[in-house]
C-alpha cells in the first residue's frame, strides 16, 4: 500500500520510544523531528507538516503522555489520532440520490485519471446502488479521449454520450442531461478535460458546466503522486469550482501519498473515494480511520472483511472450509477458492490489508501470474485426479502427464501438491488455534507458523506458490 | 561574482531562454517572491533565517535531502566569505545552485541518432503525458528532417492507440500500430521490421503506463527493451523516463525502478509550466546521475524544448540577482 514507506519511518522514529518508562522533552523533541521529515518526503505540504506536528507535540508535552505508564504507546496513540483528523474524522459516504437524477462533475488536471475514474465510479453506482449510469464524453481536447471513455463504457456496457469533438463541452452536456431524461438514467458521470488549474480561460468552462448541469457532486481527481503543488491545485480548483469531494487515484503505486493528507486539511474538502489499480472495479470508499492505521502499519482488517463478504459466496467458502478441515480437500477446491480470490482482486492489495503480513510480503511479491500457471495445471488434470490429489501424488507418470499437458516441468506440479497439503495443514491448525490468545493487532503472529522445509537440491530459487 | 551577473544579461539575449522565462514563470514567482522577502538588507543572517531558506527549497518539491545539501552549502559560503549582508545572499544562492549543477562538464540533450535507425523507447508511469510527448518529439525531429515513425506499444489503455494515431497524422508521419491488446514486444518486433524495410530513420515506440512497483508490467517492459535490442543493434538508442513535473519525490523512486529495467539515457519532464515548484528537477540531478533531455514548457507541438540546466536556474531566478 501506499504509505508504507512513511509508516516504516514513522515506526523508526517511534521504536526509540517504545518501552522507554518517561519521555524527555528532548525525547519528544527528536521525534518531532523525525515525524517531520518523514511526513516532508512523503510530499505532505509543508504548512501541514509544521501545524501537525506542532499539535502532537503539545499533546504529547501534556501530563497525560510525559506521566502516563507507557509513554511510546501514547505516543503512537496521538500520531494515530492526528494523522486520522488529518485525513478526516469520519468516511464520508458517498450520498446518492435515490430520487431524480444523480450528476457528477469529474475535474482535474491532465493524466490524474479522470476517464478511468469515470469508468470506475459508474461501475460503482450500478453496482452499489443499482443506478443506471450514463457517462459523458466532455472531453474534446486530448486526442482520442473521446474513445477511450467509448472502450471504457463498451468493456463495462454502459452506455457512453458523446458528440465527437466538433461540439463545445456545454452543448453536448446540455443535450447529455435531454439524453438522460429520455432514456431513464439516474445517474450521470461527466468526464472533463484535464486543465492546469491556473489555466483561466478552461477554468471558465468548467464553471459554465457547473452553472449549467448544476452537479449534485463536483470531484477533483488527484493524483497521489503530486507534489507540494497538490495543496495549491485543490485549492484553486475548491475557490473556482467549490468542489464537494475528492478523488485520490494511482494510490496502488509505492508513492507515500502525502498528497493525500494535506489535501483534506487545507481545503476541508472530504475524500471520497480512492483509485487503486488499472482495473475497472480498483475503485475503494475512502476510509480516514483504516488509511491512518494503514499509514502507522496496524493494517486494514476492515477493508479485507468488506472485500470478502462482497465477493465470496459465504456456503461456497464454508464448505471449502470444513472439506479442508475434513482432509477432503481437493483440487476442485482449490480451483474454485483460487476464483473466488481472483474475484476479490488483485493479490498483492489484498494481501496488505492483512495486519503484519505487510512486513512478511516486503521481498516476496504475490505474482498473480502464478494463478495462471496453477489454473492451467489443474485444467491438465483428469476428474478424478482432481477429487482425489492422492493419485498424483503417489503416481510419477500421472505427474509427468500433467506437465506435458500443461506446458510446465514435473517440479511445478510437486510445488503444487505440497501447497494444497501445506493448506490443509494450515488450516487445521488455525482451526485448533485458541480465540483467545489472539493478537488483534497481529494475528498472524500468534498462528503457529509452519515449518521451513529446507531447499532440496540444486537448482535455481524459482520460489514456490504462493497464497 | 560578476559572473553570474554577466552570464544572465548575455542570457537575456538568447532566444531560447525566452521560453524557459515564459514556462517558468509561475515556479520563478513563488520561489524567487518568497526569496526576496526572506533577503532584504536589514535581515540578520541566523538559523532562522537559514531554516527559512530551507521551506522555500522543500516547498518547490527540491526535496528533504538536497536541500540540506544546498543550505549547507550556503552556510558555509557565508563563513567563507563573511557575508554579513542578507541580500548578498541572493547571488550566493544562484552562485551555489550553478556550482552544484552546471559544473564544468558539457552534458548533451540531443537526442543520439544512429544510422541507419534509431529507436527511441519512451515509459513512465500512467498518465505523465508520454503519448503527447511522443508527438511532440516526432514534431522536433521531422522538422530536423528525419523520417519518423510512431509505434502504438500502448496496447493495454483503451484509446492509447488512437491517441497517438491522431498525433501522427497532426505531425505528418508514419505510424504502426496492431489491434488493442497484442502482446507489445510483438508489436515492437513487427514495427521495427516494417521500419527496416520502409527506411525510417527514427522509430519512437509508445508504451503503457505502469507503475513502477508492479513488477509484472515492469517484466513486460524488460522484455520489450530486450526485443528492440535484439532487432536493431545498440537499440534503443534513448530510453526516455517521462516525468511529470508536479510529482513530489516519488518522482526519484520512478526514476530509480525504471533504471533498473531498461537503463534510461534522460528524462523528459513535462507539465513544469503548471507547476510552481518543478524543483524535481534538482533532486533528480542530485541523487540520480541522468540527464534531463526534454521539457515540456506549454501545450502546443513547438512547446517541448531541450533542456539546459543553465537556463532552467536563470529562468528560477530572472531578475533576482
Amino acid at each position: 500500500m501506499a504509505f508504507d514507506q512513511l509508516s516504516d519511518r514513522l515506526q523508526m522514529a517511534l521504536r526509540r520510544m517504545r518501552g522507554k518508562a518517561k519521555l524527555t522533552e528532548k525525547d519528544i523533541d527528536e521525534m518531532m523531528r523525525e515525524v517531520r521529515l518523514s511526513l516532508l518526503e512523503a510530499d505532505v505540504n509543508f504548512k501541514v507538516v509544521k501545524s501537525f506536528t506542532q499539535s502532537i507535540k503539545e499533546e504529547a508535552l501534556g501530563d497525560k503522555i510525559l506521566k502516563g505508564l507507557n509513554p511510546g504507546q501514547q505516543v503512537i496513540k496521538v500520531v494515530h489520532e492526528a494523522l486520522r483528523d488529518l485525513l478526516g474524522k469520519e468516511t464520508s459516504v458517498f450520498a446518492f440520490k435515490k430520487e431524480g437524477t444523480h450528476t457528477v462533475l469529474l475535474s482535474g488536471l491532465q493524466g490524474s485519471g479522470k476517464t478511468t475514474t469515470a469508468g470506475k465510479l459508474a461501475m460503482y453506482l450500478r453496482k452499489h446502488y443499482q443506478a443506471k449510469p450514463l457517462l459523458v464524453a466532455l472531453d474534446v481536447y486530448r486526442p482520442a479521449a473521446v474513445e477511450q471513455l467509448k472502450t471504457i463504457g463498451k468493456q463495462l456496457d454502459i452506455v457512453v454520450f458523446e458528440k465527437g469533438t466538433d461540439t463545445s463541452p456545454l452543448i453536448i452536456a446540455t443535450e447529455a442531461l435531454k439524453y438522460a431524461k429520455e432514456n431513464n438514467h439516474n445517474a450521470i458521470i461527466f468526464d472533463t478535460a484535464g486543465r492546469l488549474h491556473i489555466d483561466e480561460s478552461m477554468m471558465d468552462e468548467l464553471k459554465q458546466l457547473k452553472t449549467l448541469i448544476k452537479p449534485d457532486d463536483i470531484l477533483l481527481v488527484l493524483d497521489a503522486m503530486t507534489g507540494q503543488d497538490a495543496v495549491s491545485v485543490a485549492d484553486h480548483y475548491h475557490t473556482q469550482l467549490g468542489i464537494t469531494g475528492s478523488i485520490i487515484t494511482k494510490l496502488d503505486g509505492d508513492t507515500r501519498g502525502g498528497a493525500a493528507l494535506s489535501l483534506r486539511k487545507v481545503t476541508d474538502v472530504p475524500i471520497k473515494f480512492m483509485g487503486l489499480g488499472e482495473r475497472l472495479d480498483a475503485l475503494e470508499v475512502f476510509h480516514p480511520e483504516r488509511m491512518a492505521s494503514r499509514i502507522l502499519g496496524m493494517g486494514d482488517m476492515l477493508t479485507l472483511i468488506d472485500k470478502v463478504t462482497e465477493n465470496v459466496d459465504e456456503d461456497d467458502m464454508m464448505n471449502i472450509m470444513e472439506k479442508m478441515m475434513s482432509g477432503k480437500y481437493n483440487y476442485d477446491d482449490f480451483i474454485k477458492q483460487l476464483k473466488m480470490i481472483k474475484r476479490m482482486g488483485s493479490l498483492g492489495g489484498l494481501m496488505k490489508l492483512i495486519p503484519g503480513a505487510n512486513k512478511m510480503l516486503k521481498n516476496n511479491d504475490v505474482d498473480e501470474k502464478q494463478l495462471i500457471v496453477v489454473e492451467s495445471i489443474i485444467g491438465s488434470m483428469t476428474k478424478k485426479e482432481r477429487k482425489n490429489p492422492d493419485l498424483i501424488k503417489q503416481n510419477s507418470s500421472r505427474r509427468r502427464r500433467i506437465a506435458r499437458g500443461s506446458g510446465r516441468q514435473v517440479s511445478d506440479i510437486n510445488k503444487l501438491i505440497q501447497n494444497l497439503e501445506m493448506q490443509i495443514s494450515t488450516m487445521k491448525r488455525m482451526s485448533q488455534m485458541d480465540p483467545n490468545t489472539i493478537n488483534p493487532n497481529n494475528p498472524l503472529q500468534s498462528m503457529p507458523q509452519p515449518q521451513q522445509k529446507r531447499k532440496k537440491g540444486k537448482g535455481k530459487n524459482k520460489g514456490g506458490f504462493r497464497f | 561574482m560578476g559572473f553570474i551577473k554577466q552570464l544572465f544579461q548575455s542570457k537575456k539575449k538568447a532566444n531560447t531562454a525566452r521560453k524557459y522565462s515564459v514556462g517558468m514563470a509561475k515556479t520563478r514567482h513563488q520561489i524567487k517572491g518568497q526569496l526576496t522577502a526572506l533577503l532584504s538588507s536589514n535581515v540578520a543572517i541566523d538559523e532562522a533565517l537559514f531554516s527559512s531558506i530551507e521551506e522555500v527549497f522543500i516547498m518547490a518539491d527540491i526535496g528533504v535531502e538536497t536541500t540540506l545539501e544546498i543550505v549547507d552549502d550556503l552556510r558555509d559560503a557565508v563563513k567563507l566569505n563573511t557575508i554579513n549582508d542578507a541580500q548578498a545572499l541572493r547571488e550566493q544562492i544562484v552562485e551555489i545552485l550553478f556550482k552544484r549543477y552546471v559544473k564544468e562538464t558539457v552534458i548533451d540533450t540531443n537526442l543520439k541518432i544512429s544510422k541507419p535507425i534509431s529507436v527511441h523507447l519512451f515509459v513512465g508511469v500512467n498518465g505523465v503525458g508520454k503519448t503527447t510527448t511522443i508527438g511532440k518529439v516526432a514534431y522536433l525531429l521531422k522538422a530536423k528532417g528525419h523520417k519518423v515513425m510512431m509505434v502504438a506499444g500502448d496496447t493495454f489503455r483503451a484509446g492509447a492507440i488512437e491517441q497517438l494515431h491522431i498525433w501522427s497524422e497532426r505531425v505528418g508521419c508514419d505510424f504502426f500500430s496492431k489491434p488493442a491488446g497484442s502482446d507489445p514486444s510483438s508489436v515492437m518486433y513487427d514495427a521495427l521490421n516494417y521500419a527496416k524495410q520502409n527506411a525510417i530513420d527514427v522509430v519512437l515506440c509508445d508504451t503503457a503506463g505502469r507503475l513502477q512497483n508492479k513488477k509484472n508490467l515492469m517484466m513486460e517492459l524488460e522484455k520489450i527493451h530486450k526485443v528492440i535490442g535484439r532487432e536493431v543493434p545498440y537499440a534503443p538508442h534513448e530510453t526516455l523516463l517521462v516525468l511529470d513535473a508536479t510529482t513530489g519525490q516519488n518522482g526519484l523512486t520512478q526514476a530509480k525502478l525504471f533504471d533498473e529495467v531498461t537503463e534510461l539515457t534522460g528524462v523528459v519532464l513535462t507539465k513544469l509550466d503548471g507547476t510552481a515548484k518543478g524543483g524535481i528537477v534538482l533532486a533528480i540531478k542530485e541523487t540520480l546521475n541522468i540527464p534531463i533531455k526534454l521539457v515540456g514548457l506549454g501545450e502546443t507541438l513547438e512547446d517541448l524544448t531541450y533542456f539546459d540546466i543553465e537556463e532552467y536556474i536563470y529562468g528560477l531566478f530572472e531578475d533576482f540577482v
